[in-house]
């Protein structure tokens, strides 16, 4: 069974919410930080405390990829093949980093002496295009990457130096992320700058050029939006809005 | 290019600030100056100023924000909850994420503005998990602004209650769909729900529920501050306001741009310096990957809701992703659908069994193996697919494929008479470009 | 294709609107789906996640139609999903039979369905009667163009089957991941042990490891699945569904009456299903129900009629000569101090009927008695006073139904576990529940997991303190009773003196409706038909002379007897005494019994026993004359379910040589001289119609004061045991189903956590019969000074084994 700090963790974690059902997926994150992976032990320890079945639970934990099944190692490595990025490079990255660590998607580096442990795998986007190509390494952002800087990447991580994200702290490792997803601060927000360079593009252009937004007596003609929900709905973008509005006036006549 | 006021930074306009994301900095720089004033507004005022603004919905569909309030039924003895959508995964998006690392406060200060107009007392926040830095910020703001008396017990002395809840998301594109992060946030698989009831009714707990974009919330502030006319005096006619493009790719310089609605794609290059050197453009996404693509045609149109939807797009997230005549856009539409398979709930038939197919048939062509025909077959699943579909995945799915069919049938064919892709993917990549150029 | 029946009698004013489908216009009632209101026109729209009991889920989206008008004077863009759309008045729909649109939306949905299903119809155990196969062929296209495109297609596989559960298999190739299995498990009886697991198009069904998908009502999964995914060990490959005869049934493992489908080839029967009635059972049966029926051919099977000879063995007899020493020994054992007559819960009515008539008529007594489990003369007298000639048809809006469990407040449940001992009245209560509202109050030691399902109240109540627990609720405001609330009491009550006659004050007091639910399906009907010594057919008091007469009189003879016989404990006290000679035992288990000892050795010690039984067992072992009896599956007859409903039913197997019960004691009872009149279920039948039940005065109840309250709190006298029997257990009616047998809930001892943390997690519990050793299991909120252990699931059984239901025992740390 899961140690009663965690168990007590877990608690805590479900009592954050309204209804403690809603707790289920930090307190998997913190399984994942205790154990290395989501074990069965988790699931049964999850369970008990929301009073669901252990299947519903693993239904939640092998819905949501974050949630791994096989242990991770000591650091996860994933870079992004999303079509912007994979064009940009991420796949020759990618490829670079399966050849270099000699691991398929989703595996784990073999335990070496002296050596930490990598889990590499390919991303969807990430909500860094700007930075493309991307890396995360346990979630944190690793920028504008290319096939010899990834290499040095898990190179100094797997040698135990110290990395920093490229636009955030110094790197932990995954289990200590996943503990910081659970909702338990480690003390490191204040690393890193506030923006990387390419949020900061267009600021920088307006500052140059003296642009700002309107000063706060510039008026704008108001109330042009449709007065009607079926209205604001077809001016919505999407046909479900559309469609969902007119079920909802439906129903309301 | 219009010669004033081309970009109009609010949202970004701390982001350059040292320690940005500290409630000290946010102050001084005149943070929680809205809230107070919300405060000694009337609840209905509050929607009334966001109505009046124009804003419209940022996290892609454009529903205006203000009427979505005025949906919540007041006298309805459940609690409300307002649910901040900070789950940013469209592919392209990515503004909300920089947005809470820099500007963690100014969303803070939206969520109890927000929650105090539609009398909420709980609002929750469901970012991501894949963005553990932003996580680590927002968590702080949220708790340094308990600590300032701004979250809590009688906020101010204004007799107001709020709690705030940091909830971190798990790895799930689909949780990007309303009613599907409700599920996530109740714990449960983030399968998108039956409507009605719609969460304005029966939302989070079955209890009335506004669920709003980062970039959404975080703009009320602004508007509180400055009025609604001052807000609508930017922007277009129907789509009034700022906004925050994000472009990427084979741009000069990638970034985040924060402009008036409307604003032109040839402007936004002009800025981030041209297409990269020596490269054209070739096929653009005006909001994410599930908005049809657009070409060099499209470089005049107004980035507003109308001017997209006039060419037949979506203005979506304003994630513009930039390709130019190195990308291969059958290995472009062929990686956004096997990430709508991947990403695919599984709920739904159309989406589920179709995404595994359309993946199969374009990898096919991809390769050069199959026919013409294949194409017809092709547009045929996706008509199967869009307005089939439980929620609008399915219909994001089919996007890139219609459109890009519509725009580029040639290139497909080409693959099946060449036996292949007849490009070469290195030329494409951030190094590429620099060695086609000096071997050029 | 599962549709809703249409619903007899509607109650009360409706509002309907009026919608057009297809060009024809229809009024249904407001919120009626559209995938509904279209059947009301003959329009079946193809269907997979859509079940009428279920929540609409919208997920399998094959019945899109398209919807030119929603009421509202405008259309909606797309095709919508009928099955989650309500109707809306002036609402225009266009189905696939006059809409190209939707006629290809569905095509579509079809044809993607199709694309990772392994097409393997001719090895599937659905195929001819899957609604998959069907559907793709009445609204699919004939060729797959998943197969012609690019390279051709890849299908999606699993390595195949996975268990469930021991019974359940998945075949996770064939699922179209419709839900309707875990919908059924969260929403029906809430076990939701199996969950969508996995995303996209690796979404499948599953459970969790080490937590197999044990639910009493799994088996409905298998029947409502729409494709071959969901399969049962017991059923699998056996048969194909065109080589199958269905004839409908109705189950006879409890008093709740369920109809049944029992399908059956040449002779056997291979599988039973759920019947539809929406009255009773709705669609859903307990795995017992769907399972157990192998017992009816185990190589027990007795198939010939038995005579004892002089040596003292039991030898094969023709039919009229063992008639011939029946009625021999039988005659004079009536001479040498009289018979008794005991018989099982397994007896349809005209059996019940028959034994009734025959120890009135042809062994001219009153010693007779169906409680083949712990009894009394108090609930003989609640039962004559409440119970029988009652009936949904009744007076005063009849007798409670299931149709009043889902209108009352409140329902009470006395000495009675419903999950465990009448399954459809679990599933009605549990949706009362969830769905109007029903406030579910038990009196039992603690919160069963059924109960909780039943999102009920306990009211902590050790054994024997139930009189004063059920007096209790009158005085409490909050737990007030009305009219419109229901007691369902079950027999268990008879353990404790003073129990039925609190019912009964409560019922007086309140105005609120009892019901007696027995737990074996031929209880009621042996009430009903006088197999008890106060009672003769149709609630006749014996102590009623005219009563008396009006049945001598049906029956064309001068008298009967008159005075009150004996009831089951007296039968047996009087045999081992010798002052009864001899019995006729049908069906009878003496592990049941209030005393199984006394009760084998009263069979032991009668001079003369005649056994009626379908299998061979220590009864028959020791009877004189053994006649074999028909099986229910192989006889026509009548059920009277807990509601006091008939619930009649036809054979489903014709085998000439397997006779009821009733053939037999007319068969006796001819050669004994005296004739019974009949001959045929169907003979009884009439002559159970022409006396009908008594319209004269019905008995009056003498109350019984409770036992006077000694113990609890002394730790010295030990626990006071409370039992009953778990729905799966050692009934000898569940033999020849090892699958199912591996469904039961294991045989544990439930402790408070106090008596767990001294001497768990084994123990040893001794009483007056002898020990038991199990696993202990802590139950929070268990009675003070209570174990709890199930009756039959371990050893020869608990009354056997270790002491009577509320009996003392000690418990030590077992060391097994």
């Amino acid at each position: 069974m899961l140690p009663e700090t965690t168990v007590a963790e877990l608690e805590q974690i479900a009592a954050r919410y309204p209804e403690k059902r809603s707790g289920l997926l930090p307190m998997l994150h913190l399984v994942q930080s205790v154990e290395g992976r989501v074990t069965p032990e988790g699931i049964e320890t999850c369970a008990e405390i929301l009073e669901i079945s252990p299947a519903e639970v693993s239904g939640v934990a092998t819905f949501y990829t974050m949630y791994k099944r096989k242990p991770v190692g000591d650091y996860h490595v994933g870079v992004c093949t999303n079509t912007l990025c994979a064009v940009m490079g991420g796949d020759e990255i990618f490829a670079r980093l399966k050849d270099h660590l000699d691991v398929g998607n989703d595996e784990t580096t073999e335990e070496a002496p002296g050596k930490k442990s990598i889990t590499l795998e390919h991303l969807e986007c990430n909500a860094a295009c700007d930075y493309a190509p991307v890396m995360m390494v346990n979630w944190e952002f690793m920028d504008n990457q290319t096939p010899d800087s990834a290499v040095t990447v898990v190179d100094d991580l797997r040698a135990g130096k110290e990395v920093t994200s490229t636009r955030g702290p110094r790197i932990c490792t995954w289990r200590e992320a996943e503990r910081v997803l659970a909702g338990f601060p480690d003390g490191r927000v204040d690393e890193g700058p506030a923006a990387g360079e390419a949020s900061l593009l267009g600021l920088r252009i307006a500052e140059d050029r003296g642009w700002t937004a309107p000063s706060a007596d510039a008026s704008g003609e108001t109330g042009t939006e449709p007065t009607t929900a079926e209205g604001a709905a077809e001016e919505a973008d999407t046909a479900r809005a559309e469609t969902e509005t007119k079920q909802q006036e439906a129903a309301d006549e | 290019m219009s010669d004033v006021n081309t970009l109009t930074p609010v949202l970004t306009k701390d982001w350059g600030t040292d320690r940005s994301w500290t409630l000290p900095v946010y102050e001084s720089r005149g943070g929680y100056a809205s809230l107070k004033k919300a405060l000694t507004m009337a609840q209905d005022d509050i929607i009334a100023a966001v109505k009046d603004s124009g804003l419209r919905g940022r996290g892609g569909a454009g529903f205006p924000t203000g009427m979505k309030w005025s949906f919540i039924p007041q006298d309805n003895p459940k609690p409300k909850y307002l649910v901040v959508n900070a789950d940013e995964s469209e592919p392209g998006t990515c503004k909300d994420t920089p947005l809470m690392m820099a500007s963690p406060h100014v969303l803070v200060e939206g969520v109890i503005i927000s929650s105090f107009a539609i009398r909420a007392n709980t609002a929750f926040i469901y970012i991501r998990g894949e963005i553990l830095h932003v996580i680590r910020r927002v968590q702080a703001a949220v708790a340094e602004a308990y600590a300032a008396g701004h979250l809590g017990k009688n906020i101010h002395g204004s007799g107001y209650d709020l709690d705030v809840v940091v909830h971190a998301g798990a790895g799930a594109y689909i949780c990007g769909e309303e009613t599907a992060l409700l599920e996530g946030l109740e714990g449960r698989r983030g399968q998108p729900r039956l409507r009605p009831p719609f969460p304005a009714v029966a939302g989070l707990y079955a209890s009335p529920t506004v669920i709003n974009n980062v970039e959404s919330i975080a703009s009320v502030p602004s508007i509180i501050e400055h009025g609604a006319e001052w807000f609508s005096s930017m922007g277009t006619e129907k789509s009034k306001g700022y906004g925050i493009f994000s472009l990427s790719g084979h741009v000069t310089r990638p970034g985040q741009y924060e402009a008036p609605l409307g604003i032109t794609l040839r402007e936004l290059i002009d800025l981030s310096g041209g297409m990269r050197e020596g490269h054209r453009l070739k096929f653009w996404t005006p909001g994410g990957s599930s908005t049809p693509l657009l070409t060099d045609e499209h470089l005049d149109l107004p980035l507003d809701f109308e001017g997209m939807a006039g060419a037949g797009t979506m203005l979506g997230t304003r994630a513009i992703q930039l390709f130019d005549e190195t990308t291969c856009v059958v290995r472009a539409v062929l990686r956004w659908t096997e990430f709508y398979k991947h990403e695919s709930c599984g709920k739904c038939t159309p989406c589920r069994e179709g995404t595994w197919w359309l993946v199969q048939t374009l990898a096919a062509i991809e390769r050069g193996e199959g026919s013409e025909a294949d194409l017809d077959l092709l547009l045929d699943q996706c008509e199967n697919i869009l307005g089939r579909s439980f929620c609008a995945l399915g219909d994001g799915a089919t996007s890139p494929i219609s459109s890009s069919i519509q725009y580029f049938r040639d290139e497909y064919v080409a693959h099946l008479t060449h036996g292949g892709c007849p490009l070469d993917p290195a030329a494409s990549t951030v190094w590429g470009s620099s060695l086609t150029r000096s071997g050029a | 294709m599962t549709t809703t029946p249409e619903k007899a009698g509607t109650q009360g004013a409706v509002e309907t609107v009026s919608v057009t489908i297809d060009g024809v216009q229809v009024d249904v009632p407001k919120e009626t789906l559209v995938i509904r209101a279209a059947e009301q026109i003959g329009v079946q729209i193809p269907r997979f996640c859509d079940h009428p009991l279920l929540a609409p889920a919208g997920a399998c989206r094959q019945c899109l139609v398209e919807v030119p008008d929603a009421g509202n004077g405008r259309g909606f863009p797309k095709p919508q999903a009928s099955c989650t759309l309500p109707v809306a008045d002036g609402m225009v729909v266009n189905t696939q039979a006059t809409s190209e649109s939707a006629d290809k939306a569905q095509q579509g949905v079809m044809e993607f369905l199709l694309i990772n299903h392994p097409l393997d119809c001719p090895v599937c155990d659905k195929g001819g009667e899957c609604p998959l196969q069907n559907q793709a062929m009445s609204n699919g296209r004939g060729e797959s163009r998943f197969v012609g495109s690019g390279s051709g297609g890849v299908k999606r596989t699993f390595p195949k089957p996975i268990n469930l559960s021991p019974q359940v298999l998945l075949d996770r190739e064939r699922c179209i991941v419709c839900q309707r299995c875990t919908r059924f498990a969260e929403e029906i009886p809430g076990d939701p042990f199996i969950a969508l697991v996995e995303r996209g198009a690796q979404q499948q069904i599953g459970i969790a490891e080490n937590a197999p998908f044990l639910s009493y009502f799994a088996g409905n999964t298998i029947q409502i699945c729409p494709v071959g995914a969901l399969t049962s060990e017991s059923y699998r490959f056996r048969s194909r569904p065109f080589d199958l005869v269905s004839s409908p049934a109705v189950a006879e493992h409890d008093a709740c009456g369920s109809a049944i489908r029992v399908d059956h080839r040449r002779g056997k029967v291979m599988r039973r299903l759920a019947g539809n009635d929406p009255e009773v059972n709705e669609e859903w049966i307990t795995d017992k129900d769907r399972f157990a029926f192998t017992y009816a051919t185990e190589t027990d099977r007795l198939t010939y009629p038995q005579v004892r000879d002089e040596d003292g063995e039991l030898r094969p007899a023709s039919w009229p000569e063992a008639f011939s020493v029946a009625a021999r020994g039988l005659a004079d054992a009536r001479a040498a101090g009289g018979v008794g007559v005991l018989t099982g819960g397994r007896l349809t009515g005209e059996d019940a009927y028959a034994y009734s008539k025959f120890a009135r008529v042809a062994l001219g007594t009153n010693d007779i008695d169906f409680r083949a489990r712990p009894h009394s003369a108090e609930e003989a007298d609640f039962l004559a006073a409440h119970v029988v000639a009652t009936g949904p048809e009744g007076p005063d809006g009849g007798s409670v139904t299931y149709g009043d469990l889902e209108s009352a407040a409140t329902v009470v449940l006395v000495g009675f576990e419903p999950e465990d001992e009448a399954g459809a009245i679990f599933l009605r209560l549990r949706k009362a529940a969830l769905h109007s509202g029903t406030r579910v109050l038990a009196i039992a030691p603690f919160t069963t997991r059924g109960l909780s399902k039943m999102h009920g109240t306990l009211i902590p109540t050790a054994p024997g303190d139930e009189p004063a627990a059920v007096a209790s609720l009158l005085a409490h405001a909050e737990h007030g009773l009305d009219a419109t609330s229901v007691i369902l009491v079950g027999e268990r009550l008879a353990t404790v003196p003073g129990g039925f006659s609190a019912v009964a004050d409560l019922v007086a007091k309140s105005g609120a409706k009892v019901a007696w639910v027995p737990r074996r399906a031929g209880d009621r009907g042996a009430l009903e038909t006088g197999c008890l010594p106060t009672l003769l057919p149709g609630g006749r008091p014996v102590a009623d002379p005219q009563a008396r007469v009006d049945a001598a009189t049906a029956w064309g003879v001068d008298s009967l007897p008159e005075k009150a016989g004996r009831d089951g404990n007296a039968i047996v006290a009087a045999l081992g005494a010798g002052e009864l000679a001899g019995l006729v035992i049908g069906g009878v288990d003496p592990a049941d019994t209030a005393d199984s000892a006394a009760t084998r050795d009263a069979i032991e010690r009668a001079r003369f026993v005649v056994a009626l039984d379908v299998r061979a067992s220590d009864v028959t072992r020791a009877a004189d004359v053994v006649f074999p009896v028909a099986p229910v599956v192989d006889k026509a007859g009548t059920y009277v379910n807990w509601e006091g409903r008939p619930r009649p039913f036809e054979a489903v197997l014709g085998s000439p040589s397997s006779l009821p019960d009733l053939r037999v004691l007319a068969g006796i009872a001819e050669e004994l001289g005296t004739t019974l009149g009949f001959r045929t279920v169907a003979e009884v039948w009439s002559q159970m119609e022409d006396i009908g039940p008594w319209d004269g005065a019905r008995a009056t109840m003498t109350p019984v004061a409770a036992a006077q309250k000694d113990h609890l709190g002394d730790p010295a006298g030990g626990l006071v045991l409370s039992t009953w029997k778990q729905l799966l257990d050692q009934g000898t009616m569940q033999a020849g189903d090892k699958h199912l047998a591996a469904t039961a809930r294991p045989a544990v001892a439930k402790v408070s956590r106090a008596v767990y943390d001294a001497v768990g997690p084994t123990v040893t519990l001794t009483g007056e019969r002898g020990s038991v050793t199990l696993p202990a299991e802590p139950v929070d909120d268990l009675v003070d000074g209570v174990v709890w252990v199930p009756t039959n699931s371990s050893g020869l059984g608990l009354l056997t084994d270790l002491a009577p239901p509320g009996a003392r025992v000690t418990i030590t740390g077992g060391d097994a």
